[in-house]
């Protein structure tokens, strides 16, 4: 592979870190982004570690994380700065000195910190998807030319550095083709079995083999059921596993209740509807039934 | 350099432009990847294809492209859970029974994806075989594979087959693609604005009034935000002769969706009659009485009624007239208490406006309706929100 000699910087290839597992074709999508400086977007089932992505790279690159997490209600100009009148005008009954000064009731949002932050920072835009229709659009000119106007002071914040700026959503809305011409974009598939257990091994190290492969089962069982609701992720089956660890359930135990149909044990950890419960109830029933 | 693949890309209706083009030349002088073809396919896919739903569409330009370099397996890169659940939800119980016989999902997956192949070179040859869609996670194929008829040999007439009537409804969904921002634009105009819930807000006019009323003596006036006060309910006509104009209600539902706060929705086949229903899967279960519509909706709602009212004329004049169940009492009957509670009503139609006239059916709608019927257009929506303010 390539030597890691971009402009400016630090690190070398993010290849996931002990905690965290990245496909081939995220770390690339990653890499990519981080080497030519574009806003990568992120999207995938709920649970697949979209937002994790953010907090391990940055981990990895020892640099600080900037998190900006929206609302319905987040307006773009919230992530600049925010103009604090209110504070000004108490300040001015208070006969306080502060209150000639604009510039003491501006207080940066998170893509200003992000531009001005000494080490090059990660920025996670959590789930854009959730802001009003016109959020995408009016960050257009900020994330690609990485500057902005603060018209109070007449102050112009421009970017020593592009941060690396990842965007995570879960396909509420639609965005803008303006906004998604500027943005990479990786799409987090479900990861395969093999690819789970290596998930598994960075969680629980000390994990029975056995009581692992009967537990994946189990899971990609459940997966598999059709007309779930809502279908269980990694981070529900590593909940699950804490739970079956806790509880020390054997593998001969959790396997023979699966034989035998029914419910899993600690059910309520992959299964998050009464509808997925008594579905999941109801075909385990039939399967003892005809006695598979 | 790639110029031929950028263009192959634009072929297959991928919607790249030229910046894209550049950021991936100039990925490759960067050299985020050196001559290893997946990893080139993965990098490239990063930057050209913004929505997984167009992934396959890309996988098929990307496999033309390089036709002879590399062999890229098609239908195994769709992953099964895509299509797992556009198959079940249009399965009547009869399928489902015929499934178990060929051997479960699993065969009849890799059968769908066999045609799938097939498909491609039929649609080439300008076939209509497969849907209209464009609009689901394999638009890439340029079809919805909800929309794909299973054991259905070739013909696109539409005769009034029972069974397949029964069996072609599906939910519009509510994550369909927002691609017509006009749409969501033209229903903004249905807004009225009130204030209610807690006050957050800085009322400046208010501040500044009182504030001088103290004699400079500062005193913050706060008042509620801002909310869209409409209350909306929209009842979609579903399968049959509906069929051509998914896309169009998708659009629609997905904008009114994200606009209203208060907004309700229903579906019903060609005219409503003594109850409609929330879930189409399940719309012989759970079905919901108009007359319970009536009294838990108050008469601020809205109504909006889209469908494209082309039926038999009997379905609506008559009792019995109902395709699908017997109706004591004709639609007529049933339409007139309905617009008799909802004031505010409005029938949008996606049938295009010159084709009503030969459509004896749309007459009594449009009579019905006291003339309030829009041909779904931005212009006739927009008619269509006027009514109803």
């Amino acid at each position: 592979m390539a030597d890691s000699k971009n402009n400016g910087h630090n690190g070398a290839k993010f290849t996931g870190t002990d905690r965290y597992i990245v496909s081939g074709e995220l770390g690339l999508a990653v890499n990519a982004a981080v080497t030519l400086a574009k806003p990568l977007l992120i999207k995938g089932e709920p649970g697949t570690g979209k937002t994790q992505l953010a907090e391990e790279l940055a981990a990895s690159l020892g640099t600080k994380l900037l998190r900006w997490h929206i609302k319905s209600t987040t307006k773009a100009q919230q992530g600049l700065y925010e103009y604090d009148a209110v504070s000004r005008l108490r300040d001015s009954q208070l006969g306080s000195d502060k209150v000639h000064d604009i510039s003491n009731y501006i207080r940066p949002g998170m893509l200003w910190q992000a531009f001005v932050a000494e080490q090059r920072p990660v920025l996670l835009i959590d789930e854009i998807d959730k802001a009003d229709i016109e959020f995408p659009n009016d960050l257009l000119h900020e994330l690609d030319r990485m500057e902005f106007h603060v018209y109070e002071t007449g102050e112009q914040i421009t970017a020593a550095q592009r941060p690396i700026v990842i965007i995570t959503s879960n396909n509420e809305k639609e965005l803008p083709d303006a906004f998604l011409r500027r943005c990479f974009f990786h799409y987090i598939r479900f990861p395969d079995e093999s690819t789970l257990k290596a998930i598994v091994q960075v969680h629980f190290p000390n994990i029975q083999p056995r009581l692992l492969q009967t537990a994946l089962e189990v899971f990609f069982d459940v997966r598999e059921t059709p007309g779930l609701k809502k279908k269980p992720s990694t981070s529900e089956l590593l909940d699950w596993l804490k739970l079956l660890l806790a509880e020390e359930m054997g593998p001969e135990a959790l396997q023979k209740q699966h034989e035998q149909g029914g419910l899993m044990p600690m059910f309520g950890a992959l299964l998050k509807n009464e509808q997925d419960v008594e579905l999941v109830e109801k075909l385990a029933f039939m399967a003892r039934r005809q006695g598979r | 350099m790639f110029i031929e693949f950028f263009f192959c890309l634009r072929r297959h209706g991928l919607k790249v432009s030229i910046t894209e083009l550049l950021d991936l030349l100039q990925a490759l002088e960067q050299q985020v990847v050196f001559a290893n073809i997946e990893d080139f396919y993965s990098l490239a896919r990063t930057i050209l294809v913004k929505d997984e739903s167009q992934y396959d569409r890309f996988d098929r330009a990307f496999a033309e492209y390089f036709e002879g370099v590399a062999d890229v397996d098609i239908a195994a890169a769709i992953p099964d859970d895509w299509l797992i659940p556009g198959l079940q939800r249009q399965l009547s119980d009869e399928e489902k029974a015929k499934l178990q016989a060929m051997g479960g999902l699993e065969e009849l997956l890799k059968a769908f994806k066999e045609r799938l192949q097939e498909q491609q070179k039929r649609h080439a040859g300008g076939n209509k075989w497969i849907g209209t869609g464009g609009t689901s996670p394999f638009g890439a194929y340029g079809f919805n594979p909800e929309g794909v008829r299973i054991g259905q040999d070739g013909s696109n007439a539409r005769r009034a087959v029972k069974v397949w009537d029964k069996r072609e409804f599906r939910d519009l969904d509510t994550d369909e693609a927002l691609n017509n921002r006009t749409m969501q634009l033209a229903l903004r105009a249905l807004r009225r604005f009130a204030r209610t819930g807690a006050v957050t807000e800085l009322d400046l006019d208010e501040t500044i009034r009182a504030t001088s009323r103290k004699g400079g003596l500062l005193d913050l006036q706060w008042r509620a935000e801002r909310h869209n006060a409409v209350k909306v309910l929209i009842l979609f006509d579903v399968g049959g002769s509906m069929d051509d104009y998914i896309y169009e209600c998708q659009q629609l539902f997905a904008a009114a969706r994200s606009e209203f706060k208060h907004l309700e929705f229903y579906y019903f086949h060609n005219c409503v009659y003594e109850h409609v229903w929330k879930t189409n899967t399940r719309r012989y279960q759970e079905t919901t009485p108009l007359k319970e519509l009536m009294n838990r909706y108050g008469k601020d709602y809205k109504l909006i009624l889209v469908g494209d009212a082309t039926m038999g004329p009997y379905e609506i004049a008559y009792p019995g007239g109902s395709v699908e169940h017997w109706n004591e009492e004709a639609g007529s009957v049933w339409m007139q208490r309905f617009l008799g509670h909802f004031e505010k009503a409005v029938w949008v139609n996606p049938q295009p406006q010159e084709r009503w006239r030969y459509h004896p059916s749309i007459q009594m709608m449009h009579e019905l309706m006291s003339d309030r019927m829009q041909p779904l257009t931005l212009a006739g929506l927009q008619s269509a929100i006027r009514t109803l303010i």
